[in-house]
């Protein structure tokens, strides 16, 4: 299944997903020097986002959560690619400094956790299988 | 988006690291929010500049586009973590005093002004009416577009750092006419005079604003205002509210440009301010620490203070917080060395917003409505507003 979206960073990642009906707060939400969600309550506390295509609804929180995720990347911490349903600058600026793939108008119900699946951030779309 | 052919190179890497960076940034946002174009901006003023914010994650990415980033416009900075000059006697260890001047080396290796304050309008950086900026500090984003007319969206750090190093910035949002109108009506039936009560109408009206899930207020029944007063106001319906353009009758000078609004009409009664007034003020206080210049004192505000504290002596620890070029008027005036003879205390180029002071003291009083809602949040201090002359009254008690 190929699911059409809209780019926001370009370059091409196939991952395993991870994927939260919550929103992601990179700044206090993630520790960058692990990968690991530790706010608290979130849905996917505890579970490491590194290497992975994080799928999640929105960004939310401070706007030096783009610096936390250039952080995750300069630690090799950082998601293989994100999808979003509807980007928020925050994140938009996070992928872009960080050089993460990224493409966001994606129904994020189409994709389950532990499915691989390949964002391509240059054209918009990202498939499942 | 259309580009024009400097900012095409510029996204090619014509003109460098940094600029295609930059220009990667902007044209991303541009798309995101539906801008055609970009516009050229006057002048950039960037938030994220304490190290307690930016972090080794932060400092890494500045010093990646200090490389060969050079700003194209005029470009200052919000307040950093620490006094530059005075640090020590304010309690900054020097561990982050180092760290804090790594940040600020990179900021002036771009050519950037590095004057660290959250009043740019006040210190040379001012735009005139209808001006394109690109302003991150949202008590100035507010000032500029409401007060003097000038046009900014809310920047974040790395988006107006990349307009400064561009000069562009993606036309949209409050940038064109139709977003600019105001939505709710404001009838204050009520006096409202002084920074603290501006602040007070601030959180009031910016608490309103966010349960109707609207931005931008217009106010009628306000007959006069200083520049103090609205930089208060700014600073406060910003924090509460989210607000980055108000429409102020016969004050601020778009107030007759648009359709005045009509559908959401809300009163504010004397009762009305009472009541946000006790809001900002905790039970159980006990006041060791007094702040004033939020934003940035003016020299008007500084000349106030000195009248106020000649001849006495503060029994708590008091700041106040300004712009350096700001304070240096002030030491030629003669009005610095009346303060701390009294044992007021300068902290230029920082805030007690973004100082690393968190637990430092028990209690706050301040003249901000918006110095109240981060010493609640970010410091975990109790805190009381009041007007600068109860401030000080309570300093030397």
């Amino acid at each position: 299944m190929k699911l059409e979206g809209r780019k926001i960073y370009k370059g091409i990642a196939k991952a395993e997903a991870i994927v939260t009906k919550d929103g992601i707060s990179f700044y206090g939400g993630v520790d960058p020097d692990t990968g690991i969600v530790v706010e608290v309550g979130h849905d996917l506390e505890g579970q490491s986002i590194t290497g992975k295509v994080l799928v999640f609804p929105t960004g939310k929180g401070s706007t030096v959560g783009s610096y936390t995720m250039y952080r995750m990347k300069k630690n090799n911490m950082a998601p293989a690619a994100i999808v979003n349903e509807e980007i928020d600058t925050i994140i938009a600026v996070g992928c872009i400094i960080s050089e993460i793939p990224c493409v966001d108008k994606i129904d994020i119900n189409c994709i389950k956790t532990g499915q691989i699946i390949t964002v391509n951030g240059s054209k918009g779309t990202v498939e499942v299988k | 988006m259309r580009l024009e052919q400097i900012e095409k190179d510029m996204l090619d890497g014509k003109h460098g690291k940094s600029a295609q960076k930059s220009m990667e940034i902007l044209t991303t946002l541009g798309e995101i929010f539906g801008a055609e174009c970009m516009v050229d901006v006057y002048g950039v003023q960037i938030a994220g500049v304490s190290y307690a914010n930016l972090g080794e994650a932060g400092l890494e990415f500045l010093n990646e586009m200090a490389e060969d980033g050079k700003v194209r416009v005029l470009t200052t900075l919000n307040p950093a973590g620490m006094d530059r000059e005075n640090w020590r006697e304010l309690g900054i260890d020097e561990e982050f005093f180092k760290n804090q001047n790594r940040a600020i080396d990179a900021f002036a290796k771009m050519g950037i002004i590095t004057t660290c304050s959250c009043t740019p309008y006040l210190i040379g950086n001012a735009p005139h009416y209808g001006q394109h900026i690109a302003w991150a500090e949202s008590s100035a984003v507010c000032y500029s577009n409401s007060v003097i007319g000038a046009r900014t969206n809310r920047e974040g750090g790395p988006s107006a750092l990349a307009a400064a190093l561009t000069g562009k910035t993606p036309k949209y949002g409050y940038h064109l006419d139709e977003n600019r109108h105001g939505q709710v009506l404001f009838k204050v039936n009520a006096s409202v005079k002084g920074t603290d009560e501006f602040g007070v109408m601030g959180k009031l009206i910016g608490d309103k604003l966010v349960k109707l899930g609207k931005k931008i207020p217009y106010i009628e029944g306000i007959p006069s205002a200083t520049v103090e007063e609205l930089k208060s106001f700014c600073a406060s319906v910003a924090t509460y509210g989210g607000t980055a353009l108000f429409h102020m009758e016969r004050i601020t000078p778009e107030y007759n440009k648009y359709t005045k609004p009509s559908e959401i009409v809300i009163e504010i009664n004397q009762d009305d301010l009472d009541k946000t007034r006790a809001e900002l003020i905790d039970d159980d206080l006990e006041i060791d620490f007094i702040s004033l210049g939020c934003p940035h004192a003016s020299i008007h505000e500084i000349a106030k203070i000195a009248k106020l504290l000649e001849g006495k002596k503060v029994k708590k620890e008091f700041w106040i917080t300004t712009a350096r070029p700001t304070k240096k008027i002030a030491d030629e005036a003669g009005y610095s060395k009346i303060i701390e003879d009294a044992g007021a205390k300068f902290a230029a180029d920082t805030c007690c917003v973004v100082a690393p002071i968190k637990g430092r003291f028990k209690g706050i009083m301040v003249d901000s409505a918006k110095a109240c809602y981060y010493g609640r949040a970010k410091n975990k201090f109790k805190v009381k507003i009041g007007s600068m002359e109860q401030c000080v009254e309570e300093a030397i008690k």
